[in-house]
């Protein structure tokens, strides 16, 4: 027997243990210190242990006692979301952190464009649903009270207890609530982390597990004499077979699921105060294990307790009744405490996060609206924030114990637990579709909660008050004012279905339909689409989106709003990296979009998303969406586009490429044929004068008699002939030297005139019927720098065309020089036919010759030409305006200008 | 949009099925814990019992399943699960975080 007084002792030891851990947590981590042990993912894991309320320490032995192992759906639900972390949880932490939510209201919020209304319902819900849970905890921590005071109390499974049970209730309500303020609310950014918290948690989560296995250990092996005596006592039970409904089994393990990812404290430990990815990792594994502990005595501890306690001794407590019964003083004051352990921090937690959401979503609109303009205001707002998160922590526990007064502590534990898991699961759809649907709007959230939550209310909340309680007896038989298909426990008629899982499908399902119908219908506004995008691809790109045009924001104004809620020292520095980062010296950075981004979103960690946005949006105006975000919503169709058009342009490429080879291919395939007609051309070329030749030889030789006349003649041909052949291999060496760019130029000096004498008294030297030459001498008086000798081979080439081919009476050529561009033109332009039109473009080539020519040219004059003027620098081509034939040979610029160099060094010189 | 692979060497490709299996856990351990749906449940409500349903099944009623294969089989699964998350998380623990193409997005 332990003595009241003994056990309040002790509960207030470990609870001043409690906060001295809290205490010394929060200094470390001030100071920088431990942070392996803080940011540890086993801290992490133990805090997520949170989920074990007392209604698991107490209600799940009671549980099993009544069910069976229905209550292990409770733990296979959240296991199974852990072990699958990688589906939901992952998303959800990574949202979390690269959006600074700090509660599933802002989640929800957030996502659905910032709607403070959507904020507000979705606190209003979660107060609703959590508070019955709170008093639970009130209620489970009496209960064990009173039954170390007075033992039989458990067995009567009444509520005498020797004590004022309201007013100890009162006490321990106020207990919590000293330390959630404390701890809680002791810095202002909810992603700063309560350290203390989260080492108070932990080490509670340590000590309900060491409680529960003591316990455990101590009822198999020190009372059920070991595992195979304690499996056969467990067959022999009254719950020795198996006997749970298949519909409850399935519809309470995804109901207790759906409660892991939407528990307001569920969502503080997991995604709030989560700091790293690694740490899930950890969890993934480690938190089913430590659910897997907690339930594992928890049928061992049931049956000993159903067999050794007496009849109608309330199994909600056997935990605690059986060790006390065999007079295990300490580890029944180790049950103790761990129960207690279980029902503080769920207090303290769940309080914590509802507070966070009361303050952020209810209170600051509320008080920015009553002081229009207040952003801009003076004065410091972390003070009120604070105030507010302290008067709702205040509020929230008082609703708990309120609710425990009223209700005066009745219901079985289990019952309680389900009813709060049901309320919260509504968030269900609304967190899921927005982290996995883009199309998922505001509306339709909307809808989806206010219909499950109404349904809940309806189908689950009031009957769980009992006949005649919250809903009269008519209401239950006939349904909601008289029709029938609206009676709360068979709606739409549907009969015989578990009242559970009754209110579980039709809630959640008609919450989903109406969530996703309405979703279909209704169209979002740019901000929610921006959020969408941002949630729902949080995995792919972390950036931000824009949200602000803040060209009209002043960064005083900003200053000013941020030091009063971030407090002077943190916003100043806030700013003043924010102007290191834009490269500027001063503490006023530029106030860029991204900048107003970072700031708001500082502000959400501090006072949540939709509050920060409205502050920031009462300073910036009322454009918080630019072209450049509607841009970003269409950053998906852009990447896409992106994709599509890099993959355009690599085609494009390889088109390209086949284009580039197919031309390379042609112009060998030309190469080649040139070659065989060059090589075909020169020894038609060359077998001509050798015939000839040959066969002069021949006659000379074999003839006996030929007069000398004869003779001479003859000879005479095969002398020309191989003239005509040395002409060829000279010019055909010519042109190979010419096209290799072998060969040197000979620069030199002359005037234009004299190299233009020169050749046309070659060319016309030993003709007998020369042309007329006429020759505008205005302007060859010319000096030019080049290859003279050449430049004399091109003219001469020309003229002796011109003589060859003009086929006028009187054939003339008239030679005009002049100045075209920056260099010089010299025109050959004879009064014949000209060339023909077709034969134009192939004069140039090699062995070309005008039809009907003699045949003594072997047709590379032009080629060679043509090769010479490009090796000094000019062109020859083909002057179509005249009647005639006519060239212009261009001499370029550098031909005249080395002329007046030279004529300035030769001026000097003289 | 960065150019993908299509093959991987053997070490990333071993990473990648891990990242499956981690995937596919879930699922595993729902459809073993579901399983419990199949077992015979004796009839909790006499009026039930004596509907038109039992009037065909009840002489042939199969046993129940006793409390503590239940209880063999729901705990040990769990702690399979547990211990396969646990070697999972052992094997992708560096890979997860540093390796952001191990999305579910990412080549096979």
């Amino acid at each position: 027997m332990v003595a009241l007084n003994e056990l309040v002792l002790v509960c207030l030891t470990y609870v001043a243990g409690l906060f001295a851990v809290a205490f010394l947590a929060e200094r470390a981590a001030l100071r920088g210190q431990g942070g392996w042990l803080l940011r540890s993912p086993i801290v992490y894991t133990l805090s997520l242990s949170i989920y074990c309320t007392a209604w698991t320490f107490y209600g799940a032995v009671g549980y099993a006692a009544r069910s069976g192992l229905e209550y292990l759906t409770i733990y296979l639900g959240p296991s199974l979301v852990m072990i699958g972390w990688w589906w939901i949880l992952r998303r959800l932490v990574r949202i979390g952190r690269s959006q600074r939510v700090t509660s599933i209201a802002d989640l929800i919020s957030s996502r659905y464009g910032k709607s403070n209304l959507l904020a507000i319902v979705v606190t209003v819900m979660a107060v609703i649903g959590v508070t019955p849970y709170i008093a639970l905890q009130l209620q489970s921590v009496i209960l064990s009270l009173a039954i170390f005071a007075a033992p039989e109390t458990g067995v009567s499974g009444g509520n005498h207890a020797p004590f004022n049970s309201g007013q100890a209730a009162f006490w321990v309500a106020s207990g919590l609530a000293v330390f959630t303020v404390l701890f809680g609310t002791r810095n202002l950014n909810v992603n700063e982390r309560h350290h203390g918290v989260v080492i108070a948690v932990a080490v509670e989560a340590v000590v309900k597990l060491v409680a529960l296995i003591a316990v455990g250990i101590f009822v198999v092996w020190g009372l059920a004499g070991g595992v195979s005596d304690t499996l056969l006592r467990i067959d022999a039970s009254a719950i020795g077979e198996w006997q749970v409904q298949g519909s409850r089994w399935a519809a309470l393990t995804f109901l207790s699921a759906a409660a892991l990812l939407c528990l307001p404290r569920m969502f503080q430990v997991m995604v709030v105060e989560n700091n790293d990815d690694r740490h899930l990792q950890t969890a993934s594994w480690a938190f089913p294990l430590y659910l897997m502990l907690m339930s594992l005595f928890v049928v061992p501890i049931a049956v000993v307790g159903l067999d050794l306690l007496p009849e109608g001794s309330n199994p909600d407590l056997f935990v605690l009744s059986l060790p006390l019964s065999q007079g295990q003083n300490g580890l029944a004051m180790l049950s103790f405490l761990g129960g207690f352990s279980s029902a503080t921090s769920m207090v303290i937690v769940a309080t914590l996060a509802l507070s966070t959401m009361v303050s952020n979503h209810i209170v600051m609109p509320i008080w920015l609206n009553l002081r229009r303009g207040g952003a801009t205001q003076s004065g410091d707002v972390r003070s009120v924030v604070i105030l507010a998160r302290r008067l709702s922590i205040l509020f929230i526990i008082g609703l708990g114990f309120s609710y425990y007064r009223l209700t005066g502590g009745s219901g079985a534990l289990a019952a309680i637990g389900t009813i709060s898991f049901g309320g919260v699961a509504q968030f269900l759809p609304a967190l899921l579709g927005g982290l996995f649907w883009r199309g998922a709007t505001r509306m339709g959230a909307l809808c989806g909660l206010g219909i499950g939550f109404s349904l809940w209310i309806f189908t689950m909340l009031l009957p769980s008050f009992g006949m005649d309680g919250a809903l009269s007896r008519d209401t239950f038989e006939q349904g909601l004012i008289g029709l029938a298909w609206l009676r709360p426990q068979a709606l739409f008629g549907v009969d015989g279905l578990d009242p559970t899982v009754h209110a579980v499908v039709w809630s959640l399902s008609l919450n989903a339909l109406a969530f996703f119908v309405v979703s279909l219908f209704t169209f979002p506004e740019p901000i929610e689409r921006l959020q969408g995008a941002q949630f729902v691809n949080v995995l792919d790109h972390a950036g931000p989106a824009r949200g602000w045009t803040a060209s009209v924001a002043g960064s005083e104004d900003l200053m000013i709003m941020a030091q009063r809620i971030l407090g002077a020292d943190e916003a100043q520095s806030f700013f003043r990296n924010e102007a290191m980062g834009q490269g500027r010296g001063g503490n006023l950075p530029e106030p860029t979009p991204a900048f107003v981004q970072a700031l708001e979103r500082e502000l959400a960690g501090a006072v949540g998303a939709a509050t920060a946005h409205a502050m920031v949006g009462q300073i910036v105006g009322g454009t918080s969406v630019s072209v450049q975000d509607l841009l970003a919503v269409a950053d998906e169709s852009a990447q896409m586009l992106e994709y599509s058009s890099q993959l355009e342009a690599k085609s494009r490429e390889l088109s390209d490429t086949a284009e580039e080879l197919r031309r390379a291919n042609e112009k060998l395939t030309q190469l080649s044929l040139q070659k065989d007609s060059f090589l075909s051309q020169i020894s038609h070329e060359l077998r001509t004068p050798m015939t000839s030749i040959r066969s002069f030889s021949e006659i000379l030789r074999d003839a006996a008699k030929l007069s000398e006349a004869d003779k001479t003649r003859y000879a005479s041909i095969i002398h020309s002939e191989t003239i005509r052949l040395t002409r060829l291999l000279d010019d055909l060496l010519d042109l190979s030297v010419l096209e290799n760019g072998q060969g040197n130029l000979h620069m030199g000096q002359g005037s234009l005139q004299d190299v233009l004498d020169r050749a046309v008294t070659t060319a016309l030297t030993g003709t007998a019927n020369p042309l007329a030459v006429t020759r505008t001498g205005v302007q060859e008086d010319i000096i030019i720098h080049t290859d003279l000798d050449r430049l004399v081979q091109v003219f001469i080439n020309l003229i002796t065309n011109a003589q060859k081919y003009c086929r006028a009476d009187h054939p003339a050529l008239s030679i005009l020089v002049g100045r075209r561009g920056k260099g010089v033109t010299v025109d050959f332009v004879d009064n014949g036919q000209g060339v023909a039109t077709d034969a134009q473009s192939v004069i140039f080539e090699k062995f070309y010759r005008a039809t009907g020519a003699e045949g003594d040219g072997a047709g590379l004059g032009l080629a060679i030409c043509r090769e010479i003027m490009l090796r000094l620098g000019g062109e020859i081509i083909y002057l179509t305006a005249y009647d005639g034939a006519a060239f212009r040979v261009f001499l370029p610029q550098d031909v005249l200008r080395a002329q007046y160099r030279e004529t300035s060094v030769e001026d000097a010189a003289v | 949009m960065p150019h993908r692979r299509i093959f991987l060497e053997r070490r990333s490709y071993r990473m990648r099925r891990m990242m499956d299996a981690v995937r596919l856990l879930p699922l595993l351990g729902l459809c073993l814990w579901m399983v419990p749906l199949l077992w015979p449940v004796p009839m909790p409500d006499p009026v039930l019992a004596e509907g038109a349903i039992s009037a065909t099944m009840s002489p042939a009623m199969p046993p129940t399943m006793p409390m503590s294969a239940a209880l063999r089989y729901i705990f040990g699964i769990w702690f399979a699960l547990v211990i396969a998350a646990w070697a999972l998380w052992r094997h992708t623990r560096d890979h997860v975080v540093s390796d952001p193409s191990a999305s579910p997005e990412g080549p096979l």
